[in-house]
C-alpha cells in the first residue's frame, strides 16, 4: 500500500494513465500540485504565457493524437483563462480534461481570494466535471474525467479540486484504478444491425449518392474504413471543415469540402443528390444553409456516436448510433454479401455530372494579378511542405484558403478551430503538436489579427524549442470581417483596419527566433522554402497577401446547398 | 404540445443545475419543476413539464439523456400516466364570504389547513387543469397567495421508471 498527498496521487495518475505532457500554469490554489510535479519526472509540465494557450495546446495534441490533452491552471483567473480553449474543445467534440485549483473547501461560497465557481463558469461548455471532496476520490475522480473525455462523443471534462484536498502532508492510499464504471453513462458500442442493413440497400440503390463525412470519422479512428467504402463503392466524398483528411484530399474521389465555402461540385453534388450517407457530422448552420431548402430530394442516412446529432436539424430517415468504426465495418461486410450491387449505369452518369460541374469553378482565382493573392500562397506552403505537414490554422479567410487549397492527404493533420471559430488557436494549438511530434513539420497558417491573439506563446516556443512555422497571411485587414462588410455593409470598414502592426521582424528578433518575409509573387516557393529548410527554428513568414482577395466560392444566405457566390461578380 | 419528463438522476451537487441550465442553454422551455430524493439516497426523481413540437421534445430527451448525471427518463406522456400538483391558497374571507369559500373547497375536494378570523388557507391536489379551475372559482375572492409545486407524475400500471 502506497500513501501519497492529493498533489502527488494527480502527479501520479497522470503518469499511471500515459500522459507524458501537460499544460498549464501556476498559481496559489495549484501549488501542492505544482510542488508535487517538481518532485517526479515521468510528466513534463509545459508553462504558457497565458491559460488560453494551454488549452489549445493541450486541444492540438488531442485533434492530432485523438487522445485527451490534459490542463493544469490554477482558481480564479486561472480557470477563467481556460473557458475559451474549453469551449473550442467542447464544440469540436475533442477529448480534454481541465484540472483547476481552487479555494480551500471551507472557503468555497466566501467570495475567497481568487475563488470562481469554475464548475458553473464552465457548466454550458463541458461534456461533465467533478469537484473533489476529499483527497482518497482524486485517481477515481481523475479516472472517470479520461474515460468521459475519451468515450463516446469526446469532449473536455473539468476537475475543480480545492487546495486542501491536496495538503502535502496529508497522506492517502493511493491505487490506480484500472477500470471505470458510471451506472448513467454508456456510450454507445453497437450500432444497430436492422438499421444497418436498411442503409446497405439504400446505399446500393442510389443514383445520385453523396458521402458526407465530418470530423467524427477522423476521431473516431474510421478514416481507413471511410476510404474503403467509398472506392469499394465509387461513390463521392465530402468532408466538413472539420472532416479534411478523413478522405485523401487528393484521391479523384473526393469533390472538396461541403457548406459555406465548400467548393462547386461538392455543394451542387450535395443539392442534387438522392441519398446522403451522413458520417460523424452534424449538418450545422455553415453546412446546411437553409435547412428548409436542404437537398431537397436527398435520403439521408446518419451515422453519428451521439443521438443527440441525429434529427437535430436535419430529419434523418435512417439513422444509426453507434461507433464509426463498428458501424463502418458492418456495412462493409454487408455490402460484400449483398445480392444486389450498385446501380453502375446511374453511378457514371452521376460522376459526369459532377466532373461538369468540377469544370464551372474548380477553385480557381485570379492568377494573373501582380499581388500575391492568399490561394496561391497556402498552395506554395503545400509543396513546401509535400502536402504532408500538421496544419494548425487560426481564424478567417486565411483558414478557409487553407481548408481549401491545402490537400489533406491523411486524417488528424488539420487542426483547426471549427465549431467555435477561436481567433488565436493556431499558434498554441500548433506548439501542441510540434512537442509531441518534434520530426513533423508543423505549420500554423494565421493572419495578423488572429496571430496577436496568443502572440505571447512566442516565448513558451523559445522556453522549449518549439519550431514551428508561422505562416502569416498578412493583409492588414481582419480578412473575414472585411469579406462580410464589403459584401454586406456597402464596404463600409468598421474596425477591420489593423492600424499600428508591429514590425514582425523585430517582435521575432525580440524572441530569438526567424523572420521571413515575401513580398512579391516571384519569390513565393523560394522563400516558403528558405523558411521551412530552417527546421531546428522557429520561422515567422510575414506574406504580404492581397487585401481584396475574398473567399469564394460562397453559399448565399438564406439559401439552398448550391446557391452560392463563385466571385465578386458571379453568382449561381 | 405539453410534456410531463420524469428523470432518475444521481443525487449530487450540482446535478440540477446541468438539468436546468440545459433548459436555458438550448432555448428549450420549463414549465414546471419539482425534484427530491427517492427512496434511494443516491438518486433523485425529478419531473418536469415543457411546451414543444415532437422535434423539439425528441431533442430534449436526448439532450437530457446526455448529461452524465441523468440515469434515466421518461415522457409521461407518451403512456398512460397519473399527474398530480399541490397547491397552497391564502385568501381573506370575512363574512358570508367564509361560507362560499368552505363551500368551494370542498367541491374541489381540498383541505382547510389553517384560518384566523379573517384568513383561510387551502391545499388543494389534483391535475393542473383542476387548479387552474379551483383558482377561477375563487374569482371574486381576495388571493393574497398561491403556491404550487409544479406536475409530479407516475405512469399507470406495472411500468416503472427505476434503476
Amino acid at each position: 500500500m502506497e500513501l501519497l498527498s492529493g498533489g502527488e496521487m494527480i502527479a501520479r495518475f497522470l503518469k499511471d494513465e500515459g500522459v507524458e505532457y501537460i499544460y498549464g500554469y501556476p498559481g496559489g490554489a495549484a501549488l501542492h500540485i505544482y510542488d508535487a510535479l517538481h518532485r517526479q519526472s515521468d510528466v513534463k509540465h509545459v508553462l504558457v504565457r497565458h491559460e488560453q494557450a494551454a488549452t489549445h495546446m493541450a486541444d492540438g495534441y488531442a485533434r492530432a493524437t485523438g487522445k485527451p490533452g490534459v490542463v493544469l491552471v490554477t482558481s480564479g483567473p486561472g480557470a477563467t483563462n481556460t473557458v475559451t480553449g474549453i469551449a473550442t474543445a467542447f464544440m469540436d467534440s475533442i477529448p480534454m480534461v481541465v484540472i483547476c485549483g481552487q479555494v480551500m473547501s471551507y472557503l468555497i461560497g466566501e467570495d475567497a481570494f481568487q475563488e470562481t465557481d469554475m464548475i458553473g463558469v464552465s457548466r454550458p461548455i463541458v461534456k461533465h466535471s467533478f469537484s473533489v471532496k476529499h483527497p482518497s476520490e482524486i485517481p477515481g475522480v481523475l479516472k472517470k474525467a479520461f474515460y468521459i473525455a475519451s468515450s463516446g462523443r469526446p469532449g473536455p471534462v473539468v476537475v475543480d479540486i480545492p487546495k486542501d484536498m491536496t495538503m502535502p502532508n496529508e497522506k492517502f492510499e493511493y491505487n490506480y484504478p484500472e477500470s471505470v464504471s458510471l451506472r448513467s453513462y454508456t456510450p454507445p458500442a453497437k450500432g444497430h444491425s436492422g438499421q444497418i442493413k436498411k442503409a446497405v440497400d439504400l446505399l446500393l440503390a442510389a443514383k445520385r449518392p453523396m458521402i458526407y463525412a465530418g470530423g467524427g470519422v477522423i476521431m473516431g479512428g474510421g478514416a481507413d474504413l471511410l476510404k474503403k467504402l467509398a472506392q469499394q463503392l465509387e461513390y463521392p466524398v465530402t468532408n466538413t471543415l472539420m472532416g479534411l483528411g478523413g478522405y485523401p484530399g487528393t484521391d479523384k474521389q473526393f469533390v472538396g469540402m461541403l457548406g459555406m465555402h465548400g467548393s462547386y461540385e461538392a455543394n451542387q453534388a450535395m443539392h442534387h443528390s438522392d441519398l446522403i450517407l451522413a458520417i460523424g457530422a452534424r449538418f450545422d448552420d455553415r453546412v446546411t444553409n437553409d435547412p428548409d431548402k436542404f437537398c431537397p430530394s436527398a435520403k439521408i442516412i446518419h451515422i453519428d456516436i451521439d443521438p443527440a446529432s441525429i434529427s437535430k436539424t436535419i430529419r434523418a430517415d435512417v439513422p444509426i448510433v453507434g461507433p464509426v468504426i463498428q458501424v463502418l465495418e458492418e456495412m462493409l461486410s454487408l455490402i460484400d454479401d449483398a445480392p444486389a450491387r450498385s446501380n453502375k449505369e446511374a453511378i457514371n452518369n452521376w460522376w459526369k455530372q459532377i466532373n461538369e460541374w468540377r469544370q464551372v469553378h474548380g477553385g480557381r482565382y485570379d492568377t494573373s494579378s501582380d499581388k500575391i493573392k492568399p490561394q496561391a500562397a497556402v498552395e506554395a506552403c503545400w509543396r513546401a511542405t509535400n502536402g504532408d505537414a500538421f496544419v494548425a490554422s487560426d481564424v478567417g479567410q486565411h483558414q478557409m484558403f487553407t481548408a481549401q487549397y491545402y490537400k489533406f492527404a491523411k486524417p488528424y493533420r488539420w487542426i483547426n478551430s471549427g465549431g467555435l471559430g477561436t481567433m488565436g488557436f493556431g499558434l498554441p494549438a500548433a506548439m501542441g503538436v510540434k512537442m509531441n511530434f518534434p520530426e513533423e513539420t508543423v505549420v500554423c497558417v494565421t493572419g495578423e489579427g488572429s496571430i496577436q491573439m496568443n502572440i505571447q506563446e512566442l516565448s513558451t516556443c523559445l522556453q522549449y524549442g518549439l519550431p514551428v512555422k508561422i505562416l502569416c497571411l498578412n493583409n492588414g485587414y481582419l480578412g473575414m470581417v472585411r469579406q462580410w462588410q464589403d459584401m454586406n455593409y456597402e464596404g463600409r470598414h468598421s474596425n477591420s483596419y489593423l492600424d499600428s502592426l508591429p514590425e514582425f521582424k523585430t517582435l521575432m528578433d525580440a524572441y530569438r527566433h526567424k523572420y521571413v518575409e515575401i513580398r512579391t509573387k516571384d519569390e513565393l516557393d523560394a522563400k516558403m522554402e528558405e523558411a521551412f529548410a530552417m527546421k531546428d527554428q522557429l520561422v515567422f513568414i510575414n506574406c504580404y497577401v492581397d487585401p481584396e482577395e475574398h473567399v469564394y466560392p460562397m453559399q448565399v444566405p438564406r439559401g439552398s446547398m448550391r446557391d452560392m457566390f463563385l466571385s465578386k461578380t458571379e453568382r449561381t | 404540445m405539453r410534456h410531463i419528463i420524469s428523470v432518475l438522476m444521481e443525487n449530487e451537487p450540482g446535478a440540477l443545475s446541468r438539468v436546468v441550465g440545459l433548459f436555458s442553454q438550448r432555448n428549450f422551455n420549463i414549465e414546471s419543476l419539482n425534484v427530491a430524493p427517492t427512496d434511494d439516497p443516491t438518486l433523485s426523481r425529478l419531473t418536469l413539464t415543457t411546451f414543444g413540437s415532437d422535434q423539439v421534445v425528441e431533442q430534449i430527451t436526448k439532450q437530457l439523456n446526455k448529461l452524465i448525471d441523468v440515469v434515466k427518463l421518461v415522457d409521461l406522456t407518451e403512456g398512460q400516466h397519473i399527474e398530480r400538483e399541490l397547491m397552497l391558497v391564502k385568501v381573506r374571507a370575512s363574512g358570508a364570504q367564509r361560507a362560499e369559500v368552505k363551500r368551494t373547497v370542498d367541491i374541489f375536494r381540498g383541505n382547510i389547513i389553517d384560518m384566523t378570523p379573517s384568513i383561510y388557507t387551502m391545499q388543494i391536489i389534483g391535475e393542473s387543469d383542476k387548479l387552474d379551475g379551483f383558482l377561477q372559482a375563487l374569482g371574486g375572492m381576495h388571493i393574497l397567495e398561491v403556491v404550487r409545486t409544479g406536475v409530479s407524475g407516475i405512469a399507470r400500471g406495472e411500468k416503472t421508471l427505476s434503476l
